[in-house]
Order: C-alpha cells, then structure tokens, then sequence
C-alpha cells in the first residue's frame, strides 16, 4: 500500500515538472497553503539575554531576515506565529516564558536560540537558571551557540520553513493544532518552595534516556 | 584612594572617641593591599555609622556596596605534645586535638567619601550564628544605597537586618525558603537529566 502511495506520488510530481516545463503551473491547497504560512512567519518581540541582540542584528539590513518573510516582529503574543526564546530562561522568567506561548494563537513555533535557552549553559549549574526551556513548551528547532551568529539562526528559520512546508494538513501525522484533542496551552510552573513546580512538563520534556 | 589617608587604626580611635562603648576591632588583612576592616558591635554599629558619614575629617558619605558572607563552622585539627605519665615514666605523648569555631555570617560595606575623594573603608558586621541568630543591625538608615543590596543579602544569604525600612527578597521569588549563596545549599535534585544518558531513536 505505502510503496504504492509513493509510486502515485513520484509521478505526480514528475507530471507537475513537466507541466511546468509547458507553461502550466500546478499545486495542491496544502503546499500553497504551506507555502503562504511559511513565508510569513511574525516572531514575538521577545529577548532574554545576549541572544537578543544577535537576533536583533538578524532582521537588521546586514542580515535581513526580511527576505524570509519574517521581518514583522509583533509585540503581542495574540498575533505572533513563533516565539523565539533567545537567551538565559531564569527561574523567575520560566513562568511568563510559558504564559506567552499559551497566549499565542495556533499554529505556533518555537525556536530556542543559544546554549542558554536550550540547556542552561554555562548557567546550568546555578541555583535561578532553567535547564533549557524544552522542559515547558514544545521546541521546534534547536540552536547552539554563545550566542549563536545571526546565520546561525537564519539557518534555524530556514529549518523550521522546511518544517512548516512539509506538515500534512490532513491524515494521523498532521501536527499539533490541527488534532482538536491536542493541548495547545501548557502548563504554566509556580514558584515552589525549592524551585519550581513541577520542575518538568512530562508531557512536553523529551530528554535523552539511559539504554542500559 | 590611597590607603595612606584612610588609616584602620585612627578610623577606630576616632569611632571609639565619638561613640562611648562603642568596641570596634581591626580584622587583619595579609593580602598585599593591606586593605583593613572594621568590626562593629551591634548596639552602637548605627551611631559608629552615622559618624562615620558626619564626621568633617572623614565625610564617607557613600556607600559603595554591600556584601554578605558565609562563614560555616570551622574545625581546626593541631597536633599538641602533651607530658603524660606512661608506665610509671613521665613522656611527652602527641595528641590530636580538635577545635570547632561555630559559623556565621556577615555583612560587609564599602565606604567612600565623595566630597574628601578618599576610601574605601570596610565595615564588618558579624552574626551571632548561622541559624536563628542571624541578624545584624540594618545601615539603611544611614546610607540609603544600602537598602537594595541588604536586600540581596537577605535574600541569598539569609542574614536578616533588623530596622530595615522594607526587607523582602530582591531577586529570587517570595515562596522559596531557601538561601542560595549560602556554602552548604544543595540544589533540587530532580532538575537534572539521568545520568549517563544518551540519544536513542525516536527521542531526542
């Protein structure tokens, strides 16, 4: 069945090439729809720590993240499609960290910029750092780097437009927001007495595990 | 800033002078700056202070900074060669004797004078331990840059200032209990990966 699937599917898109090659132009509504998502993608103005500014160099002219279609940063989380969580996430922050992502409206994508957002860095061990903000949200893509160079993350969202493109929007393997059971707030963390509480979202954390 | 007009000895024979009873003792430095402090006592640390900010000669009208430190209880081990009576002979025997020093903390100020450009004087005020005898007298009063880095010290450190105009924790969230620049704070355990993890399929 599957090698069957791929067989029609090899030779719709030999059929599109060499209909293109004749002057017709063909699509399906969800590469075009894809497409229109992908090229317009509004970050939240949102910065942290160092990264900040390397993300802030990165819709400058040097780097223009413009030519991606990305360059509308919003400051509300209501009209932002991705939160880029550049920088050291403290304790303090985790929380408002999780509450503006839940703010966003669906679909939303996350990119964590830098050694800090994505495990604590060289803050890792020290008593108000978070140890990487896949712990509450769902990350999409992963930066390393201290800070990372704007090409760096230019390549991150370049990633993520190949992630977009290639999501289904029907079939059991469509993403998050097009499942109606699917969450897409998450849980928000309180100040504990220790740290925070609960320390990990075990629906969201996906850590590496001990096979032996 | 030389440390030839800010002398450790004359502040305190000017201290000693200005408030009676007031006892204040040198802590020796070894280091090459020879920069010494003063430890104040408690009941008369607000007067020394205020004199220290009033005083015409010495006008350390800023306070610079203030720090907190964790001093845990101390053990010193010496070997002492004591004369005991050994089978019927007198012999010196060595022995092992432990001396623990209890822990505390402490609150030191940087003291500047703007108005003379000379400084720093370095104030001490030591607790009495580590647990619920943690207090020291607030400088707040007196040199109103304190008020934020008390703050501070109360918050990483535990130290409380008593007549302090607003003590609450400056940096970490009201709800912890714990003191986190303090030696012997042990971070929560459950924050950490598994140990010797590694990558498998399907995971990350």
């Amino acid at each position: 069945m599957d090698g069957a699937m791929e067989q029609s599917e090899k030779s719709v898109r030999e059929l599109k090439a060499e209909l293109s090659k004749h002057g017709v132009f063909t699509t399906t509504f969800e590469e075009i729809y894809n497409w229109g998502r992908k090229s317009s993608v509004w970050p939240l103005t949102f910065g942290l720590a160092c990264c900040a500014i390397e993300m802030i160099a990165t819709t400058m002219a040097r780097y223009d993240i413009a030519r991606f279609g990305a360059e509308v940063f919003r400051a509300s989380p209501r009209q932002a499609d991705l939160i880029i969580v550049s920088g050291t996430v403290t304790k303090k922050m985790a929380p408002q960290v999780v509450r503006l992502y839940n703010q966003m409206p669906e679909p939303k994508y996350v990119i964590a910029m830098g050694a800090c957002a994505i495990s604590g860095g060289p803050f890792r061990d020290g008593y108000n750092v978070l140890k990487g903000i896949d712990r509450y949200i769902p990350v999409d893509v992963h930066i390393p780097g201290c800070p990372p160079r704007p090409e760096a993350l230019l390549s991150a969202f370049m990633t993520l437009q190949k992630k977009i493109s290639e999501q289904q929007l029907t079939g059991e393997a469509r993403p998050r927001h097009l499942h109606a059971d699917q969450p897409s707030e998450f849980t928000v963390p309180e100040f504990g007495e220790h740290g925070l509480e609960p320390p990990v979202n075990e629906e969201v954390w996906n850590p590496l595990k001990v096979l032996q | 800033m030389s440390a030839e007009t800010i002398n450790a000895e004359r502040v305190k024979a000017a201290i000693e002078a200005a408030v009676p009873g007031c006892r204040v003792k040198i802590l020796p430095n070894g280091s090459p700056s020879g920069q010494l402090s003063l430890i104040l006592d408690h009941e008369h640390a607000v007067a020394a202070a205020r004199f220290l900010r009033d005083d015409p000669e010495l006008r350390l009208d800023f306070c610079s900074d203030v720090a907190g430190v964790d001093w845990l209880d101390a053990e010193v081990t010496e070997k002492v060669k004591v004369k005991k009576v050994v089978d019927g002979e007198e012999k010196e025997v060595e022995e092992t004797r432990k001396t623990v020093t209890p822990g505390y903390l402490e609150a030191v100020y940087h003291l500047f004078s703007m108005e003379k450009k000379h400084g720093p004087v370095v104030l001490r005020l030591q607790t009495k331990n580590r647990g619920e005898g943690a207090r020291v007298p607030s400088l707040t009063p007196v040199w109103r840059s304190a008020e934020f880095q008390e703050r501070e010290a109360f918050d990483l450190y535990g130290i409380v200032f008593e007549a302090h105009p607003d003590l609450r924790r400056i940096l970490m969230w009201d709800e912890l209990k714990d003191h986190p620049m303090r030696k012997d704070y042990v971070a929560p355990a459950d924050e950490d990966e598994p140990a010797g993890a590694v990558a498998q399929e399907g995971g990350r």
